[in-house]
C-alpha cells in the first residue's frame, strides 16, 4: 500500500489532534512522589524471604547438596532444589529450568543450585551459606573462539542441531546462513577490498531495578505471582510448565518496571518463588542482587566476527561477507542468525553472503538486549565501509546514500523491503549542522547506520465505555517507556475524546487474552494497532446505537469529532449525538458497550537510523570523551515525541557504555570478575553530553497511523559510529570493544 | 539475635523502630517503615537509587545501618511534595519526561533537590557532577539534566 498523497497518512487522515502532542504520563505523578509498586515493593501477610545458593564455579558435577544444616537453622520454613519441578519437559522450557535451577551439572558461575525460605531475609541468607554442596570439577571455556576449538571442553553434548556443518565443535549449537548473487564476481568487480575480524564482549542490560517477585501457591495447584517482567503472560505459560500447574490456574500481576532492555522476557526468581511457596504454604518474596544479576541473568552475547566488503572506486559496494559467531553462554540461542541477517540490511547488494554461528560456554544463559544481535553486526560492517571510505576518500553519507537500502530492495535475508526510511535518515544526518561543525585536535567523527526488524507478537486489547463518556483500556503489555500515554492519544483520536478521559491499565493474566512480551520494539505498534481497533470496534457499536435511536440503517451512521454523525444527506436530518449522550443511555439500549481486538498483526515495519559522533582521545590515559552525539531515526510517525527521544537517546547511551567501557570480565578461573556497578560500569550523567535528536517521519504501512517500533534501533549505530570516531581521533582502526583505556593505549603504542 | 531500638525522625514524623543490628537504613525504610519510595538498585553505594538526606546530607541509606538513625532527622523522597503541592522538580520532571522507568527518580530527585538548596544557580557541568552518583539506565540523562536546569531557573525567576 502506498500513501495517496504526501502528508495523508493510511485513513487518509492529514493532521491529528492527540496523535503526536507531548502529554504528561498518567503514571508520572506516582512515580515522583515515590509511590509507584515496582517489583521489590510488594509485600503480603505472613510473607517469607527467599534466597539462592549458587554454584561459585564456571563448570562442575554436582555430586551431592546437603541441605540439613540450612534446614536446622531457626527460621528456615522450605529448601527446593531441582527435585522440587516438573519433569518430563523439553525443548526451552527444559533449558529455562535448566538455567533457573541445575539438574546435575552446574554450568556457569553463579548458576543456581538450590533455594531457601525464611522469616527474614538475613536467616535466608544465613541458611545459604550453610548448605554443603560436593563438586567435582570440570574444565571450563568462556570465549566464544576458543569453545569452538576442537579441544574445548564440551559443555552439553546432544545439544546440536541438524544445520550446523559436519565436523564443528558439539558447543556450535546452531547454523544459520543467507545472502544472494555470485560473490567471487562481486569481489573481482571491486577496486578495494578490505577484510576483518572483529570482537565484542558480552554487555549487561544493567536496568536499576533488580528482578523481584511474591508468589504464593497452594497444594490445589493455584497460584498468584506478582513480579517485574516485561510480559507477565509468557511469565505465567512458563512458570506454570516449570512448576507443573495448569498455564490458567496461576494468575501473574506485572508490577511497575524498573528497566527491562530484553532482560526481563525470561523467568530467574518467579519459578524458585512458587515452589518455595507450595513447600512452605507462605507467600515469599524474592528479589535479587546487583552481583546475582550481574553473574545469572541474561547479558547480551559476546561476539567474534569477520567481513569482507568491496568497493568500487566511486563508491559502489559489490560484495559483502560477514561471519558471526555468537556466545550465548550454556544453552542454546544466541542471536547469531539475528547478527547476520541485521549486518548488511542498510544495503542494497548484488552479492552477499551471511553466515551465523550459535555457540555455548560456561556464562550464564543470554537473553535479549535491545536488538539482539544487530549492535555486534552493525560495528563490524559500518567500521569496513568506513574505513574502505577512508581509503578511497569517499564523504561516509554520501557513500552510504549510493548503496542504501530502498522500497523494492531484497535484502540478504530474504524479504523485499516495503517503504522504508533509510535515505530519509541520511539526507536528515547530511543536512544536520553537526556534520558541518569543526573537530578539535585529537577529535574524530564516526558517522554509521543501523538497522531492526522490529516485532508484531500476539495482542489482545480491550476497551470499555463508562457511563460518564470516559473510557478504560486494558492492554497486556507492561509498559516499559510510556507507552501507556501512547494507547491513550491513538484511543483518543479514534474516539474523539479527550486524552485525560482514558485510562490505560496493563491488566493481570486472568482478565485478559494472551499477549507476548514487550519487545521486538513491538508496544507501540501491536498494542497500538490493537488500541486502535478496539476503540473501532466500540464506535462501530456506538454508532448502531445511534442508529438505533434516530430509526436509521447503522450503515447511515458515521462517527466524527467524538460524535456520531448521518452518513449524509439522505441518511436523515438529526443533530450529532455525542459518545457521552449514548453511553449514558447504554444500559437502557442494550447494554455495556466495549471494543476488543485480538490478532498477531504482522505489518510491524522495520526500521532504520543514522548516528553522528564526535569523540575525543586523551592520547596519554587513553580514556575516550563523547564531545557531540547526533540520533537520527525513523519513528513512521512519533505519537509521543518526547518518549521517541527519550528511546533515541537511551539507546545511544546504552550503546556510548558498550563501545567504550562495559564488559563480562572472566578470570582464569571461569567466575566472574567485576560483579558490582563499580566495576561493570555503566554510563554516568558526567560521562555523557546532551544527546541531539531527529525525528524522521516514514510511514509504516502496516499501522494506520504509519507507526514503526522505536526502542531498539537506537542502539544498532552507536557501537560502529563510536568504532569509526575513535580509529579517526586515534588513527588505528579499533577492532574490538570496549575500547577501553587500556585498549587504546596500546593501539598507539603500536601505531 | 536481639534488636535495637531506635528513635528517629522521617520527613518530619517521629518514629521509632526497632532492627537487627546488620539491617541497613535502606532495609529499615523499605521493610520496617513502609517507605518503598527509596529502591535498592546495587546496595552497594554505587547507583543512588536508595538516596535520602540525613540531617541534610546526601547518603546512600544502602550504606548506612539502621542503627544509625538515632537521633538523626532523615528525608525521602516520599517527603518532597507538601501535601497535594509538588516540588517544582517533580512537575518539571513530568513535564519533561526525565523519567523513563522512573526507579531511578526517587533518588534523583533527592539528590538533585539536595543540590539546589546548596546552589541554586548549578551549571550543567555542576548537575551532571552532582548526579554522577545517580544511575539511570533509561534515559541518557538528557532530559533529566534538563529538567534539573529549568527548575533551578524557575525557582530562581520564583524567589
Ligand atoms: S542501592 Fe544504595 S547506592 Fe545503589
Ligand atoms: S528512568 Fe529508568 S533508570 Fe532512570
Amino acid at each position: 500500500m502506498a500513501l495517496d498523497k504526501p502528508g495523508e497518512d493510511y485513513e487518509g487522515r492529514t493532521s491529528y489532534t492527540h496523535v503526536g502532542t507531548r502529554v504528561d504520563r498518567p503514571d508520572g505523578l506516582d512515580k515522583v512522589t515515590g509511590r509507584a509498586k515496582f517489583g521489590a515493593d510488594a509485600h503480603a501477610p505472613g510473607m517469607l524471604h527467599g534466597a539462592i545458593v549458587r554454584s561459585p564455579h564456571a563448570h562442575a558435577k554436582i555430586l551431592k547438596i546437603d541441605t540439613s544444616k540450612a534446614e536446622a537453622l531457626a527460621g528456615v520454613k522450605a529448601v527446593v532444589t531441582r527435585a522440587d519441578f516438573a519433569t518430563g519437559l523439553e525443548g526451552e522450557e527444559w533449558n529455562v529450568l535448566e538455567n533457573v535451577m541445575a539438574s546435575d551439572t552446574a554450568l556457569y558461575d553463579g548458576h543456581a543450585l538450590a533455594a531457601i525460605a525464611a522469616t527474614s531475609s538475613l536467616i535466608a541468607r544465613d541458611a545459604v551459606k550453610l548448605v554443603e554442596v560436593e563438586y567435582e570439577l570440570l574444565p571450563h571455556v568462556t570465549d566464544v573462539d576458543e569453545a569452538m576449538k576442537p579441544d574445548a571442553p564440551v559443555i552439553r553434548a546432544g545439544q546440536q542441531s541438524k544445520l550446523v556443518p559436519e565436523g564443528m565443535h558439539p558447543n556450535v549449537v546452531n547454523y544459520y546462513e543467507g545472502g544472494h548473487g555470485d560473490m567471487d564476481a562481486g569481489f573481482a568487480e571491486a577496486d578495494l577490498v578490505i577484510e576483518r575480524h572483529f570482537t565484542t564482549e558480552a554487555a549487561h542490560q544493567g536496568y536499576i531495578e533488580p528482578h523481584a517477585a511474591l508468589a504464593t501457591l497452594g497444594a490445589d495447584g493455584k497460584g498468584e505471582l506478582w513480579c517485574c517482567t516485561q510480559g507477565h503472560f509468557i511469565v505465567q505459560k512458563t512458570c506454570a510448565a516449570l512448576v507443573g500447574i495448569d498455564t490458567s490456574q496461576l494468575r501473574v500481576t506485572a508490577s511497575e518496571i524498573g528497566g527491562g532492555f530484553g532482560g526481563k522476557t525470561t523467568v530467574f526468581l518467579e519459578p524458585l518463588a512458587l515452589a518455595l511457596s507450595r513447600k512452605s504454604n507462605r507467600p515469599v518474596k524474592m528479589v535479587m542482587s546487583r552481583s546475582e544479576i550481574l553473574r545469572a541473568t541474561g547479558p547480551t552475547s559476546s561476539a567474534s566476527m569477520d567481513i569482507k566488503i568491496g568497493m568500487t572506486k566511486d563508491g559502489r559496494i559489490t560484495a559483502g561477507k560477514g561471519v558471526f559467531r555468537l556466545q550465548g553462554g550454556a544453552f542454546p540461542d544466541a542471536p547469531a542468525g539475528m547478527a547476520a541477517e541485521c549486518s548488511f540490511a542498510p544495503y542494497n547488494l548484488n552479492a552477499v553472503s551471511i553466515e551465523g554461528y550459535e555457540v555455548m560456554a560456561n556464562r550464564p544463559k543470554q537473553a535479549a538486549y535491545r536488538a539482539p544481535g544487530s549492535p555486534m553486526a552493525a560495528f563490524a560492517v559500518e567500521s569496513v565501509v568506513d574505513e574502505l571510505c577512508k581509503a578511497l576518500e569517499l564523504d561516509p553519507i554520501e557513500t552510504r546514500l549510493k548503496n542504501a537500502s530502498r522500497e523494492g530492495t531484497k535484502a540478504a535475508y530474504g524479504p523485499t523491503w516495503d517503504r522504508i526510511g533509510l535515505v530519509e535518515c541520511l539526507e536528515a544526518a547530511q543536512a544536520h549542522p553537526h556534520m558541518q561543525a569543526p573537530l578539535r585536535e585529537s577529535e574524530g567523527r564516526g558517522v554509521a547506520a543501523g538497522f531492526w526488524f522490529n516485532h508484531g507478537g500476539e495482542t489482545s486489547v480491550s476497551l470499555a465505555l463508562s457511563e460518564d463518556g470516559t473510557a478504560q483500556i486494558s492492554v497486556g503489555t507492561p509498559d516499559i517507556g510510556g507507552s501507556r500515554a501512547s494507547m491513550a492519544l491513538m484511543a483518543a483520536e479514534i474516539l474523539g475524546i479527550e486524552y485525560e478521559n482514558i485510562r490505560v491499565t496493563v491488566a493481570d493474566t486472568a482478565t485478559l487474552g494472551y499477549n507476548d512480551v514487550s519487545h521486538g520494539s513491538r508496544v507501540t505498534y501491536a498494542s497500538g494497532l490493537a488500541t486502535i481497533n478496539a476503540a473501532k470496534d466500540a464506535v462501530g457499536k456506538l454508532c448502531d446505537r445511534a442508529a438505533q435511536r434516530w430509526g436509521i440503517d447503522p450503515e447511515a451512521v458515521i462517527w466524527e469529532d467524538g460524535c456520531a454523525k448521518p452518513a449524509g444527506p439522505n441518511a436523515g436530518q438529526f443533530d450529532p449525538m455525542p459518545l457521552k449522550e449514548i453511553t449514558q443511555r447504554m444500559g437502557r439500549t442494550g447494554g455495556p458497550i466495549s471494543g476488543h481486538f485480538e490478532a498477531t498483526p504482522e505489518g510491524a515495519g522495520v526500521s532504520f537510523g543514522v548516528h553522528i559522533v564526535d569523540a575525543h582521545v586523551d592520547r596519554e590515559t587513553g580514556k575516550t570523551s563523547i564531545d557531540r552525539y547526533t540520533v537520527i531515526q525513523d519513528a513512521g510517525k512519533a505519537v509521543h515525541p518526547t518518549y521517541v527521544e527519550g528511546q533515541f537517546q537511551g539507546g545511544a547511551a546504552q550503546g556510548i557504555g558498550w563501545a567504550l567501557n562495559e564488559e563480562y570480565v572472566y578470570g582464569e578461573d571461569g567466575r566472574l570478575q567485576n560483579t558490582v556497578f563499580l566495576d561493570y560500569r555503566i554510563p554516568v550523567a558526567s560521562d555523557l553530553p546532551m544527546i541531539d535528536t531527529v525525528i524522521v517521519e516514514v510511514p509504516n504501512p502496516g499501522h494506520p497511523f504509519g507507526v514503526r517500533g522505536v526502542g531498539e534501533t537506537g542502539i544498532c549505530p552507536p557501537l560502529a559510529a563510536i568504532a569509526n570516531a575513535v580509529s579517526g581521533a586515534v588513527g588505528v582502526r579499533m577492532t574490538s570493544l570496549p575500547m577501553s583505556p587500556p585498549k587504546i593505549l596500546k593501539a598507539l603504542k603500536e601505531q | 539475635m536481639s534488636k535495637i531500638h531506635v528513635t528517629t525522625k522521617v520527613n518530619g514524623d517521629e518514629v521509632e523502630f526497632l532492627c537487627d543490628p546488620r539491617e541497613t537504613m535502606l532495609d529499615v525504610l523499605r521493610d520496617h517503615l513502609n517507605l518503598t519510595g527509596a529502591k535498592e538498585g546495587c546496595g552497594t553505594g554505587d547507583c543512588g537509587a536508595c538516596s535520602v538526606t540525613v540531617d541534610g546530607r546526601l547518603v546512600c541509606s544502602c550504606l548506612m545501618l539502621g542503627a544509625e538513625a538515632e537521633g538523626k532527622e532523615i528525608a525521602t523522597v516520599e517527603g518532597i511534595a507538601n501535601g497535594e503541592a509538588l516540588h517544582p522538580l517533580q512537575t518539571k520532571f513530568i513535564e519533561y519526561a526525565a523519567l523513563q522507568c522512573g526507579i531511578c527518580t526517587p533518588g534523583i530527585l533527592v539528590a538533585a533537590k539536595n543540590l539546589l538548596e546548596r546552589e541554586p544557580d548549578p551549571t550543567e557541568e555542576q548537575v551532571r557532577y552532582w548526579l554522577a552518583g545517580n544511575l539511570c539506565r533509561c534515559t541518557g540523562y538528557d532530559k533529566i539534566i534538563r529538567a534539573v536546569m529549568d527548575t533551578a531557573a524557575d525557582m530562581r525567576e520564583a524567589s
